[in-house]
């Protein structure tokens, strides 16, 4: 069974997806007449905006290419970088940090946390969206209500659970209860709704597929769009996560952030160091931006209208 | 409930309607019926299960081990009742740290807010390379705390730091961004309003695009201006859009733990707890000072906290939600 192309699917997803295609045209067209271009003072407060969301990155950038010395001689950094860049790199991956193991746990954990997560995500959001059994609403008023429960609170007997388990400094004790979000149950629930039309889950079940085979070949290929955001934010989510990889790998088995942290050292705070360290940390993700940010401006803003 | 999923035995049931599903009789079909009925609760399992045992679980078990004697190494001690929490509440630190967190807290909410909602106004007009633009406020989201935090404490370093630098450039008095309370605090804030204002900007962005263009039609009709426009449509259309802000940043600010952490090498919070987070002192009770006990009662009265602060913020969402619809009503009776 061939997977039918996301366009035909919208074509049947009705309301949300004529909603948005309407409010599209209507701006091509009010964008020619009654709605002017904004005048250069728009833009010199956007530019003024942007050099703050940049400033603090390219900061880093110069004090990782300057020394120590340089740092504490001119505080206020000249906005052109020294040529130490490579040589404090160089540093920072020959450090006592374990750099390229923490690399590598980060990378495990946010691939293996993002696939998870969208899998379990995509099936629960298609049973909640699609199919229909006792409790459903309930359930999904309760899978909502999670959302806001605080659980980084339950840290204490987290930790004694993972001490049972054996599983302290061991990567699995981040992944595993990362594996399912509800914030996840939640995104898929809601595009599927209006993205998956009944009509071709009735044609899947008449050709005599199973349900696991309905959301295999018909569900999963209808929620791609929606996944690939929720697989984009859940990486940036555990590529950045502190808190819990901090108390239960500690820094024998560190991620990426657990072990910029340690660059500070204890006697001296050597900042072209440090910062060498945070340009190695942030480039993967500013590359993923690069590639996919366009993905993340689209669904932080539909999740907004949805949510 | 797994040996139900034999995907390639179930037969040709025609879905959740099940009024044709007595066509057939026989084993496929039996194994057909409970696919419909089983598959749901299989395919929504993964996550109640994982909830119930890495979330809830924790949360409640978090009260029991709050009235006992618990030692990170030692484990379980002795049942002490409510002593835990007498200790913690005429704990200065505790209080101290309470402050910090709601003071860090509302000087990262409320600027953060007010600067989203002009963000978003601005790139809500018709510009050009409007992707580019939203992409950009948004680069610092991708940005870990961890490194923000380590960049942040550099620039507002108290000797040699940039910003104390530029202070004295200008020939003003340098600040105490470390060493003293409420510069501490701002600091802390404006970490986090660096990292999600972009973010927000984009909610807001997205929830003033879906406000009816025909209301700003007929305002400027009315004659009325710009700025009358934002604060007499703009703002009441965004309101549960702007709820849902700030509730969730409510939660998760309360819960603030990287970015004091990580203000200076210590990670104590300050020399004299000055931005010491109740997060903060969650950990240091309980992993520096090995007092479970202890740790578990402060998580467990921060829990309280955030529960008694979000019913007041549903109850005000409910209100404002009633209010709102009782307005369309109206206006939909004016219409008809």
């Amino acid at each position: 069974m061939s997977a039918p192309s996301v366009a035909a699917i919208e074509q049947f997803a009705g309301k949300g997806a004529a909603r948005s295609a309407a409010r599209k045209r209507n701006r091509a067209t009010s964008g020619s007449g009654s709605e002017r271009r904004p005048r250069w003072v728009t833009y010199a407060l956007l530019t003024l905006a942007l050099a703050i969301s940049f400033y603090p990155l390219y900061y880093a950038f110069l004090l990782a290419s300057s020394t120590a010395n340089d740092i504490a001689r001119h505080p206020i950094p000249s906005l052109i970088p020294g040529g130490h860049l490579i040589e404090n790199i160089k540093r920072v991956l020959e450090s006592d940090i374990g750099f390229w193991k923490a690399v590598e746990n980060s990378v495990i954990i946010a691939v293996v946390t993002s696939l998870s997560v969208v899998l379990f995500s995509t099936l629960a959001g298609f049973a909640f969206a699609k199919l229909r059994f006792r409790g459903r609403g309930p359930l999904l008023v309760f899978v909502i209500a999670t959302t806001a429960v605080p659980t980084q609170l339950g840290v204490v007997p987290l930790f004694l659970i993972m001490k049972q388990l054996d599983w302290i400094g061991q990567i699995q004790a981040v992944i595993v209860p990362g594996l399912v979000t509800a914030f996840g149950v939640f995104w898929m629930t809601q595009y599927l709704e209006s993205a998956l039309p009944y009509e071709l889950i009735e044609a899947a079940r008449v050709d005599g597929a199973s349900m696991i085979r309905t959301f295999w070949s018909i569900a999963l290929p209808a929620a791609r769009p929606a996944a690939t955001m929720l697989g984009l934010f859940t990486f940036v989510t555990s590529w950045t996560n502190y808190f819990w990889p901090f108390i239960i790998l500690g820094s024998s088995n560190p991620t990426l952030p657990v072990a910029l942290q340690l660059l500070q050292g204890t006697f001296f705070k050597d900042m072209s160091l440090v910062m060498a360290g945070v340009v190695l940390s942030v480039i993967p993700l500013l590359m993923l931006f690069i590639v996919a940010g366009r993905q993340l401006v689209a669904g932080i803003m539909q999740g907004a209208v949805k949510g | 409930m797994t040996s139900t999923q034999t995907p390639q035995f179930a037969g040709p049931t025609s879905g959740e309607d099940g009024d044709r599903q007595q066509r057939r009789v026989g084993f496929s079909q039996k194994l057909g019926r409970w696919d419909v009925k089983l598959s749901p609760y299989l395919y929504i399992s993964p996550f109640f299960i994982l909830f119930l045992v890495v979330g809830l679980f924790p949360l409640l078990y978090t009260a029991f081990v709050s009235i006992h004697d618990w030692d990170l190494i030692k484990g379980q001690g002795d049942s002490v009742g409510l002593k835990n929490y007498d200790w913690v509440l005429h704990s200065e630190t505790f209080w101290k740290s309470v402050r910090n967190t709601f003071s860090i807290f509302l000087l990262s909410s409320v600027p953060q807010i007010i600067i989203a909602l002009v963000l978003a106004a601005i790139l809500d007009a018709n510009l050009r390379a409007k992707t580019f633009w939203r992409m950009g406020v948004l680069v610092p989201y991708v940005v870990a705390p961890v490194a923000v935090s380590l960049i942040f404490g550099q620039l507002f370093a108290d000797q040699s730091g940039t910003i104390n630098q530029i202070l004295t450039n200008l020939g003003l008095p340098t600040i105490g961004w470390h060493a003293d309370v409420l510069p501490s605090h701002i600091a802390i804030a404006s970490m986090v309003n660096f990292r999600w204002t972009g973010y927000n900007t984009l909610i807001l962005l997205a929830a003033m695009q879906a406000i009816p263009r025909d209301l700003y039609e007929a305002a400027i009709i009315d004659g009325a201006t710009r700025v009358r426009q934002f604060f007499s449509i703009t703002i009441p259309m965004l309101r549960p859009t702007m709820i849902f802000v700030i509730i969730t940043s409510t939660i998760g600010g309360l819960q603030i733990f990287d970015e004091p952490r990580l203000f200076d090498q210590d990670g104590r919070g300050g020399a004299d707890g000055q931005y010491l987070t109740v997060t903060n002192y969650i950990y240091q009770l309980g992993w520096t000072n090995r007092n479970f006990g202890r740790a578990s009662a402060v998580a467990w009265i921060l829990f309280l906290i955030i529960l008694v602060i979000a019913l007041i913020n549903l109850m005000i969402t409910r209100r404002i939600a009633s209010d709102q619809s009782a307005g369309e009503k109206k206006r939909k009776k004016v219409r008809a």
